[in-house]
């Protein structure tokens, strides 16, 4: 049982709730889900869907064949009817027209006013849904009532009722699983995973695809005993956050790509100053504005290399929620071993689809402070903030703690006590220190995932979020093709994990890299960093993701 | 255990006859005389001669980017209220490169205090006007002199409703001493605008120019600080004659004052919640 149902309409026509309320019920009857959004940077109109893939197992990435199509307005069934199976089914008002023969009309308007409230017109639809996959209310009061007063939870399934009287059943699908799982956006698990980690302040300026780290944050502030501050812009956003990490709580910005430029003069005092931070990038389209509201990756190469002067720094793209929590966890605790900005990269299509996944376990995760012993400068020792050490870590104290004991930083080149010097022998005293530190950190990275084939002929490469979609692409192509085919998903990808890759490299006859930008970013780094050079390449770059048939396709083809 | 003279350590790279000495002198005297200690206080500055400031005392220090001393200050002491946070930073470092978060950190109100080193001129980077330079000032990039407005840092304190608004002249060490105490103790930011003559890039706000125009506003009985509309009329008294002294002041909440769960300890100190986190990971699972 796999089914694919597209819900579409312009902004402001209740196909968010319509969407959410659907996958919820879904969740809750123990069927896995994923949600994939498309939305246009607009408050009203223009043409917006949700597309919900649910089965009684699990459910990688999404799929571009429909089983059917919740059309709230014509353009929706226009645009999408073409990606319609035969025997699937649309629903739409009456307004909507077609010849098509799949094409349900539902009086959704009309019903919902004679059941008392127009407004609840999407509850018909839902409940006409529902029935058609043979589900009872079982769910629905609870549902509507999280979020409406009693009276409305009244007027819905009222008009709920209305819609599951108008339809037949005609899918079976059976039971869902028992187990228990997690229904979550990766954004929301980056945020848990800072909450989990013992994050205690987060600045940020909105910014779309990475707004909703913030707001589920702000959501939970109060009971989490944090701060969440929405600064002026967003050079003050990451420099609040230094500032906080200096003065010693765990501390966090988000931000996308257009954010991001503002910050990178504040990356390198982070670097040079040695002062832990935590960014998660959540990547758009660009340059410039871009494309607001879809997908990309291609801020790669910019945050590798972003702000001016030499620092280690590391990047870890976020393959799906369960890898944004812990990771996000690992990456506080890296910070502040190494001392250093350590920048999570998301991408629109992951951060707004909405997932079901194992729920997370806290006893996976540590929380490793690596903060000097306060004890020896209280009884006399001398502190210096960048000793010179012999792995260039250098002892970390908050300022405030030991008496009489100052904690000097400073965005100059500075001598061991933080102090601003000139001297050509402390400057190379301190590069070294730097680079031996970030030296050690590589000793720590984690190998990118194989998927497929072990022994791969044909090996893809790829990062970040289109790790779902290879995944269930390696699996389509390994069923029907002659060749072995296997890839590598890198989550860690800066300073980039090399064992794994030369390895694979070596035996594969061809290797492809496949990616969401024009150029191909990671093929770059990879040939940067290891000489290894691509076969050939599957890019998309027109701000929709890749699905998992088109990657099995168009590798076939190169 | 280190005390109060302790404040005072390091060598200076000023030029002499600099009012950026009288600032520091006035600091250390301040902060000696207020009885913190080094690990108390958090110095923060952008970057510019002013901003060298927290180089040359011993206390904590973050000496950070140009224009940027203050999301950093402000943050940090969001993050432990028991720090004394006071930023020593520029006039360009505040009012041109760090405009916005002028405005907004007005705005945010966290307990930090701000002395501008207002020397009306861009003083590292070797002469070139400032926000504060007035219209006419002739530099080595202004040949025909500056044709840009001045900014009015006091009366813009005051419009975007500063609760502590004041100046200084470096050249009055004590009334400086003064001023900086009471900011330090207002609860909320607190803005000085200190008059520092640049001995070296500054040929027209001298010394002798600034001191025949300064004014003491305190024992001034007919002055009143808190009337804001008075403030503002006094604000904009400029050029023949200045005036010295707090010239707004209105007592309201600061920016940690709102957080309940910040009454009784710093955010530093508030412990991991383990259930708490677990409680939340539950709100997603079914
Ligand atoms: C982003 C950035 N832009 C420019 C500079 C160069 N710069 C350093 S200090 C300064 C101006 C200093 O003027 P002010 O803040 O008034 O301090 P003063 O030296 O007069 O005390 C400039 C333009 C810099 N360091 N960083
Ligand atoms: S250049 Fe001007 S501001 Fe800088 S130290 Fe010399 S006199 Fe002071
Ligand atoms: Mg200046």
């Amino acid at each position: 049982m796999d089914y694919n149902i597209l819900i579409g309409g312009a902004a402001g026509q209740g196909m968010d709730t319509l969407a959410s309320a659907f996958s919820q019920v879904l969740h809750k009857r123990g069927y896995q889900i994923f949600t994939l959004q498309d939305y246009m940077s607009r408050v009203r109109g223009g043409h917006n869907y949700f597309q919900i893939r649910f089965s009684d197992e699990k459910v990688k990435s999404h799929s571009e064949v429909l089983d059917g199509i919740i059309a709230l307005n014509q353009e929706t069934l226009d645009l999408h009817i073409g990606r319609l199976k035969p025997d699937g089914f649309a629903f739409a008002d009456v307004e909507v027209k077609s010849d098509d023969k799949r094409l349900i009309t539902i009086h959704a308007k009309e019903t919902a006013k004679e059941a008392g409230n127009v407004k609840t017109m999407s509850s018909v639809t839902l409940g006409a849904l529902i029935k058609l996959f043979n589900m009872d209310e079982a769910f629905m009061k609870e549902i509507f009532s999280e979020k409406f007063d009693v009276e409305l939870t009244e007027q819905n399934m009222a008009s709920f009722k209305r819609g599951q009287e108008m339809v037949e059943s005609r899918y079976e699908i059976g039971k869902g699983n028992p187990e228990k799982t997690m229904l979550i956006q990766a954004n929301e698990a980056i945020a848990l995973g800072a909450l989990a980690s013992g994050l205690k302040f987060y600045s940020a300026y909105p910014m779309t695809p990475s707004t909703s780290i913030m707001s589920y944050l702000t959501r939970r502030a109060k009971k989490a005993k944090m701060i969440v501050e929405q600064a002026e812009d967003e050079l003050a956003a990451i420099n609040m956050a230094i500032g906080a990490s200096y003065a010693g709580v765990r501390s966090m910005t988000g931000t996308s790509g257009g954010g991001f430029s503002l910050m990178t003069e504040a990356l390198g005092l982070a670097g040079i100053a040695e002062i832990p931070l935590v960014i998660a990038v959540i990547q758009r389209p660009g340059p410039a504005t871009g494309l607001p509201t879809r997908t990309e990756q291609s801020d790669l190469k910019f945050v590798i290399n972003a702000s001016q002067g030499e620092f280690g720094r590391m990047v870890i793209a976020v393959r799906n929620p369960e890898d944004a929590f812990y990771q996000t966890a690992r990456a506080f605790n890296m910070a502040d071993k190494y001392q250093l900005p350590v920048i999570l990269l998301g991408d629109q299509y992951l951060s707004d689809a909405l997932q079901t996944i194992e729920p997370f376990d806290l006893e996976k995760i540590s929380i490793d402070r690596h903060l000097a012993d306060p004890k020896p400068y209280e009884e006399g020792k001398v502190y210096n903030r960048y000793e010179l050490s012999e792995n260039g870590i250098s002892p970390r104290l908050i300022p405030g703690i030991v008496p009489g004991t100052a904690v000097n930083i400073d965005s100059d080149e500075h001598d061991i006590i933080g102090n601003i010097t000139e001297a050509a022998e402390v400057r190379i005293d301190m590069v070294e220190k730097r680079a031996r530190k970030f030296d050690l950190l590589k000793q720590e990275l984690i190998e990118p995932d194989l998927l497929g084939e072990e022994n791969m002929d044909i090996l893809l490469v790829g990062w970040g979020s289109t790790y779902s979609q290879l995944s269930e692409a390696v699996d389509m192509l390994n069923e029907v093709g002659k060749n072995k085919y296997g890839a590598l998903v890198f989550g860690d990808i800066w300073p980039l994990p090399q064992k794994k890759l030369m390895e694979k490299a070596r035996k594969a006859k061809a290797i492809i890299n496949v990616e969401q930008n024009y150029y191909g970013q990671l093929a770059d780094l990879i040939r940067q960093e290891t000489g290894i050079a691509m076969t050939a390449s599957v890019l998309r770059f027109d701000g929709r993701p890749l699905s998992a048939s088109e990657i099995a396709k168009k590798v076939k083809e190169v | 255990m280190a005390d109060i003279h302790d404040f005072k350590t390091f060598e200076t790279a000023w030029c002499p006859g600099c009012g950026d000495f009288s600032i520091l002198e006035s600091l250390e005297g301040t902060l000696a005389e207020l009885g913190l200690k080094p690990h108390e206080v958090l110095i923060v500055g952008g970057i510019g001669q002013a901003a060298k400031t927290p180089q040359y005392l011993n206390a904590n220090g973050f000496a950070g980017l140009h224009g940027r001393a203050l999301p950093p200050a402000a943050a940090a002491k969001i993050a432990n209220h028991n720090l004394k946070v006071i930023i020593n930073t520029g006039d360009g470092d505040s009012y041109g490169e760090g405009g916005n978060h002028f405005i907004h950190n007005i705005r945010r109100n966290v307990d930090m205090t701000h002395f501008v080193h207002n020397n009306q001129i861009y003083g590292l980077t070797k002469g070139q006007s400032s926000p504060t330079s007035d219209i006419g000032h002739v530099t080595d990039f202004t040949p025909d002199g500056v044709i840009n407005q001045a900014l009015n840092p006091i009366l813009t304190a005051i419009a975007l409703g500063a609760g502590f608004v004041a100046r200084a002249f470096s050249g009055d060490k004590d009334h400086l001493k003064e001023m900086m105490k009471e900011a330090i103790n207002y609860n909320g930011y607190a803005l000085v605008d200190i008059l520092q003559p640049c001995v070296s890039f500054n040929k027209v706000n001298t010394f002798a120019w600034y001191k025949k125009r300064v004014y003491k506003l305190t024992g001034d009985e007919s002055y009143n600080p808190n009337d804001k509309i008075g403030a503002m009329t006094k604000a904009l008294e400029w050029g023949d004659k200045i005036p010295l002294g707090i010239i707004y002041k209105e007592e309201k909440k600061s920016y940690t004052d709102h957080f309940e769960f910040l009454r009784e300890s710093t955010l530093l100190e508030i412990p991991y919640d383990k259930k708490l986190i677990q409680s939340l990971i539950e709100e997603f699972v079914q």
